[in-house]
């Protein structure tokens, strides 16, 4: 299984290049409560029989792996969010594209620990199926908010192709330093408050 | 780290290819590339590639090609890459965590010697396409 909410933003996204994609966006929105995440694009998109199946982990259009009968991605991701009382929404449309967007509550014990996005950054950006891509990725508590927009083009402008191990680092530095800067607003999570109002059912017993 | 704009990453990138063309290019042609499908993340492929780019930076080596690819075919080795060094035979590794991506890096890719322990072969037969796919 998927241990952070970075693991479902690769997979996630990765469906979004491979549905022949020219324009994809994510944001990730994190306040002191809710990661409030959007994965949206211009792909192939599909239709309402397909929409309703793909929730299924043994539902896949055998494109990929003819023999194979799994599709775990979206599954992962559904089960991740309704363990801990967040939200899940898919809208798609055939030739348009798809649009998925979710949230995790972040107070709730099962909620899955959100990880290191740089990585998941360097890794979406330097995927080879991927065009254009734009993130957003902001944090807002009391200490204040912050934002940065990481934008394909204009980084491959300055950087070349993003495929060798030098270019990463570059990226990978540029990108943690946009992360540090964003992760100072994030808020100290109250354990306490926690423990006083268990939620889990794990904790109950 | 202070955060860093565009510009200054631009700066940073011209410094390194001016170094890059003063020194002998190690690396130079070797790829590596990480099976990143549902499969391979869940297994941690994700701080498998953070691995390879660390030990890299570390070793001074900006020329090998890191790229991703999804599933292999070899769900229940992941996570699984594989190495292509020019001379050697191209090999896909399994099970390969942080330390294996060092000693991938320090032996098949810098030593140029195959690291056995971790070897998996070739994608699985229902992955293969007859011919080629031709």
């Amino acid at each position: 299984m998927h241990i952070c909410v970075g693991d479902f933003l690769l997979d996630i996204v990765q469906n979004s290049f491979e549905a022949e994609s020219s324009q994809v966006e994510l944001v990730v929105q994190e306040t002191s409560n809710i990661l409030y995440c959007s994965v949206q694009d211009n792909g192939k998109g599909m239709d309402a029989e397909t929409q309703r199946r793909v929730l299924d982990p043994f539902y896949t259009d055998g494109i990929k792996h003819k023999k194979r009968k799994v599709g775990l991605g979206l599954p992962f991701l559904y089960q991740a969010t309704d363990a801990c009382e967040g939200t899940f929404n898919l809208e798609s449309e055939v030739g348009k594209g798809t649009r998925v967007v979710f949230s995790f509550n972040l107070e709730h014990l099962d909620a899955p620990p959100i990880g290191d996005l740089t990585s998941v950054f360097v890794a979406l950006l330097s995927h080879p199926l991927s065009r254009s891509l734009v993130i957003q990725r902001s944090v807002e508590s009391e200490k204040g908010s912050g934002m940065y927009t990481l934008d394909k083009d204009e980084l491959q402008d300055i950087l070349g192709p993003m495929d060798t191990s030098g270019t990463l680092s570059l990226l990978r530095q540029y990108i943690a330093s946009q992360e540090e800067d964003v992760l100072q607003l994030r808020s100290v999570i109250a354990l306490h408050m926690q423990i006083d109002s268990p939620q889990s059912k794990q904790q109950e017993m | 780290m202070a955060k860093m704009t565009l510009e200054e990453l631009r700066r940073l990138r011209d410094k390194k290819q001016n170094e890059l063309q003063k020194r002998d290019i190690e690396g130079k042609d070797s790829r590596i590339i990480i099976g990143m499908g549902t499969c391979g993340i869940a297994a941690g492929a994700k701080p498998v590639l953070d691995a390879f780019l660390e030990v890299l930076e570390e070793k001074h080596i900006d020329n090998v090609s890191v790229t991703q690819t999804g599933c292999m075919g070899l769900c229940y080795v992941e996570p699984t890459i594989e190495v292509i060094v020019p001379g050697m035979p191209d090999v896909i590794y399994g099970k390969v965590d942080a330390a294996t991506a060092r000693k991938i890096v320090e032996q098949h890719i810098i030593g140029k010697q195959l690291v056995t322990d971790h070897m998996f072969d070739r994608p699985a037969a229902d992955i293969i396409k007859k011919d080629g796919g031709k």
